[in-house]
């Protein structure tokens, strides 16, 4: 067992500023994670140098990869800080704010992006009020498995990182955002506005922006069927594209 | 009038729930939060909602739900409200199924319920065993919804600091910091909703998520709100071991079939597996035959303290019990408890499919909070047109979810916390609104200099923290409180420890003094709120423990082995009714009871008289001038409506 765990991490005080490395060694405690040490390193904010430095700045919430917040590259791989166990990582650990969105400062970046997408998709369900109704459609449990691992998605970014498509300033909304069209294209009230979903789709940054380089799906946290999701919409797509293109002749 | 607005601090499950009910009704709100709202803490909510549908035909009903809360909170809950959350609930798991939640269905297409603690009903509606965040989704969608349509305005990563009051001391609108600019502002508001969440943080490491440092509520109360019920702090029977969290493994894991046990042998040191059944000592099952692993958290984290320090029976002689769900299938498993079991394996690299878990008790709920006020109906229900529901003591500012105080009593019960988080967010939309419309004059006709004076204030507070170069480092001395707060005022509670851990609090908010703000920096500084932060969670220590050390009595998660009443173990609670009755009928006939049953019941009644109360703090400055003076509470109490259902023992086994 190590003495000490080594990190190496990219620092960035502003948006506008340059990015700088600064490497921290702090003792060895069991069940570490990247978070916890972070936290370590904020109770004693001295680099590897000895030179007390201002306390690395991150964002964090859940710590058990549920609110989808503390998204960084952790020895180059995309993924939540908080499930990054230090004993199954390289020394030294290198970590990095993610490269497709503006970093704030340090490990923080503006993912608003993100949220962005999911306005334009209307990834909601429209009802008519929220007084009594009675309950919703009655709906097969295969039909609900199949809406709850879509559902799971966290809107971490830890996709959009990894898809080659996903330029920083381009227009792709994002393997996140195809699937959530998705799911909420199968939603027995939430289909009635499909075609708008669809539309969004149709136009740039929509479905045919994907290069089906398959990364989302394999770096998606919650194992959320990406590619799946992006097929089926690119069916959705197609199939509206057909009937239009009747319905106008 | 000028155009009003609400302003909303928080956007969790009551924030977001009072947010879309009150733009549903055509009013503005702004909505204020720490991290983009669909990060709130309610995503760690597991297992699930609450509501007597009755869909598996066991004749469970609102009522039933409603005795099952009032007891489970050992009757300090305002019944009232419970009554009316109980009557709601039904229509609630309707809405959200409408909304979209993808909750778990029965083979027919039917909503399918789960058994929870603390009742013997299939009452609890859930999404796999991440159920929070499938429900903080659905409500997240709708305010996005508003959000386009422009009644919702979102300022995310902002930060709360205090509310502006007016001359008369009513709530015109909050002091909120951006977080990223460190620009200070007050923004009108014509109500100002708290839904802040509760503050396990205050424990460190506890279930809760790294905001959860009931700062908020804090301010509220240095403003003058009374806080309520402050000492009963939820220790949640099982959670994963962890430096900086300590995860919550859910009831729901019970609610499926895991059984609870240690070793029959103490310091047994083989592998789970290879202890066979004759040698497990599955001790809720024996203690409770009637409500077996599901007794109510209360009764669990404390039979689990019991077993591991008095029993010394904790697995590898530590402060840990098994959780065994081995005994069912991968498919059954995957199915209904998926997200927590993957939790579990990937913090601790156990297939909980395969070994029987390791767990132990963790914070992981306050049943107090600011106090608020209700009205009632003549029947027992709420009025919901009522400005006054889930108003703070500060007229304008209002509070909703795990930031209140009133609807859990002296213990929660599992999935009422999803429940109660939206129905105040939904019940009090139409109160805080009629609450707008009977104001003289709109926030927005106030003069500016209200709102500057309000702004000064806290940026010269904040530009004080930044100049702080003491050789405190305010994480650390952090860690020292919560170390003081896990020690002490945990699961056991001893008068002698809570005395010397007020001195010891007292000690570190001197020491507050002297922190240095390790980060000097303008832009995205986190450290200057931290110290704020660590100010208020000191603050809520001695609320904590002041109301703790004062209730010299056992109730609910609030145990004072010394004054226990020592419940006879073949006592009826039905008899206590009877007691009661004789008494007020001619008195209780000699021998009717058994001496040890009456001398219980005398104690039981005496005891209830002095401390059936809620327990309110209310901030009392030490005359300095300075904001970060050392006051602190004044603890009094008030009576509870426990007018619907007569408070008698609990009793689970």
């Amino acid at each position: 067992m190590p003495d000490t765990i080594s990190f190496k991490i990219k620092r960035q005080d502003t948006p506008e500023g340059g990015p700088y490395w600064e490497e921290f060694v702090i003792p060895y405690q069991k069940n570490s994670n990247v978070i916890s040490c972070l936290m370590d390193i904020q109770k004693n904010p001295v680099n590897a140098k000895g030179r007390e430095v201002a306390p690395v700045v991150w964002e964090s919430n859940c710590l058990e990869e549920v609110c989808g917040t503390c998204t960084m590259r952790v020895n180059g791989q995309v993924r939540q800080a908080c499930s990054a166990l230090i004993d199954r990582l390289e020394q030294p650990i290198i970590v990095e704010p993610m490269s497709k969105f503006p970093v704030v400062r340090d490990l923080i970046v503006d993912r608003t992006r993100m949220f962005d997408a999911l306005k334009k998709l209307q990834a909601w369900v429209p009802v008519d009020g929220y007084y009594d109704l009675g309950p919703g459609e009655r709906i097969s449990p295969n039909h609900q498995q199949t809406a709850y691992k879509l559902s799971e998605c966290m809107t971490c970014g830890c996709c959009v990182e990894a898809c080659p498509q996903y330029a920083k300033d381009g227009d792709f909304l994002g393997p996140a955002a195809v699937s959530q069209a998705r799911l909420f294209n199968m939603h027995p009230t939430g289909k009635n506005i499909a075609d708008e979903r669809i539309d969004v789709l149709t136009q740039k940054g929509g479905i045919a922006s994907c290069g089906n380089a398959q990364n989302c799906v394999e770096v998606c946290p919650k194992g959320i069927p990406l590619t799946e999701s992006i097929a089926e919409m690119g069916r959705q797509v197609s199939q509206h594209f057909w009937k239009t293109l009747f319905r106008a002749t | 009038m000028s155009k009003q607005r609400v302003i909303m601090i928080g956007g969790g499950l009551a924030g977001l729930a009072a947010t879309m009910k009150i733009a549903e009704q055509g009013t503005p709100v702004l909505l204020v939060s720490f991290l983009p709202v669909k990060r709130s803490h309610s995503v760690c909510a597991q297992g699930g909602i609450n509501g007597a549908v009755n869909i598996k035909g066991e004749g469970d009903s609102p009522d039933i739900h409603f005795y099952d809360t009032v007891k489970g909170g050992d009757f300090l809950g305002n019944q009232p409200l419970c009554k009316d959350m109980c009557y709601h609930a039904p229509f609630i798991i309707y809405l959200l199924d409408r909304l979209g939640v993808p909750f778990n269905r029965t083979v027919e297409g039917n909503l399918d319920f789960r058994r929870f603690g603390g009742t013997l009903h299939h009452r609890t509606a859930f999404s796999g065993a991440t159920t929070g965040q499938q429900l903080l989704y659905a409500l997240d969608e709708q305010v996005r919804k508003y959000e386009v349509e422009g009644l919702v305005e979102k300022q995310e990563w902002h930060e709360y600091l205090g509310a502006v009051l007016n001359d008369e001391g009513h709530c015109v609108g909050a002091v909120i910091q951006n977080l990223r600019t460190g620009e200070i502002r007050s923004e009108r508001g014509d109500a100002v909703v708290l839904a802040t969440g509760g503050p396990g943080v205050v424990y460190g490491r506890s279930t809760n998520s790294v905001v959860c440092t009931g700062t908020a509520t804090m301010s509220a109360y240095l403003q003058g709100a009374k806080y309520g019920n402050g000492e009963f702090i939820q220790i949640h029977p099982s959670a994963i071991p962890g430096r900086d969290k300590l995860r919550l493994m859910s009831e729901s894991a019970r609610g499926e079939g895991g059984r609870v046990w240690v070793p029959r042998q103490a310091g047994d040191s083989r592998p789970a597996r290879q202890i066979p059944e004759n040698e497990r000592f599955y001790f809720l099952e024996e203690r409770y035959p009637l409500f077996g692993n599901l007794v109510p958290r209360d009764v669990g984290a404390r039979e689990i303290y019991d077993i591991c320090v008095n029993e010394g029976l904790g697995v590898h002689g530590d402060l840990k019990v098994y959780l065994d769900l081995t005994h069912l299938t991968r498919e059954f498993l995957d199915r209904r408890l998926g997200g927590i079991l993957e939790i579990y394996e990937k913090f601790t690299g156990v297939d909980p499919r395969e070994e029987p878990m390791e767990i132990f008790p963790a914070v992981h709920y306050s049943m107090g909070g600011i106090w608020t006020d209700f009205e009632r109906t003549a029947e027992g229900f709420i009025n919901h047109l009522s400005p006054r529901n889930q108003m703070t003591s500060i007229p304008g500012l209002y509070a909703a979810g795990e930031a209140d105080y009133q609807y859990h009593g002296a213990n929660r019960l599992g999935a009422n916390s999803l429940l109660s988080c939206i129905y105040t967010g939904l019940m009090m939309g139409p109160g805080v609104v009629n609450h707008l419309r009977n104001l003289p004059e709109s926030a927005e006709d106030l003069p500016q200099s209200v709102f500057d004076q309000a702004t000064r204030q806290w940026q010269e507070r904040v530009s004080g923290i930044r100049k702080m170069a003491g050789n405190e480092n305010p994480y650390a001395l952090h860690a020292e409180l919560a170390n003081e707060m896990i020690s002490n005022v945990l699961i056991v509670r001893e008068n002698s420890k809570l005395i010397s851990t007020l001195e010891a609090i007292e000690a570190i908010e001197q020491r507050w003094h002297n922190v240095s703000c390790v980060d000097t920096k303008d832009w995205t500084n986190p450290v200057p709120s931290f110290i704020n932060q660590l100010w208020n969670m000191i603050q809520l220590s001695k609320v904590i423990t002041k109301g703790a050390l004062l209730r010299d009595e056992f109730r609910g998660a609030h145990y004072k082995p010394e004054f226990d009443l020592n419940q006879p173990s073949d006592f009826k609670p039905e008899n206590y009714l009877e007691y009661e009755d004789m008494k007020a009928n001619g008195g209780v006939k000699t021998g009717y009871f058994a001496p040890d049953h009456l001398s219980y019941m005398e104690r039981f009644e005496a005891n209830n008289k002095q401390w059936l109360k809620s327990t309110i703090a209310t901030y009392q400055s030490n005359g300095s001038d300075s904001y970060y003076s050392s006051g602190g509470p004044e603890i009094t109490y008030e009576p509870v409506d426990a007018s619907l259902i007569a408070a008698r023992p609990r009793k689970y086994d």
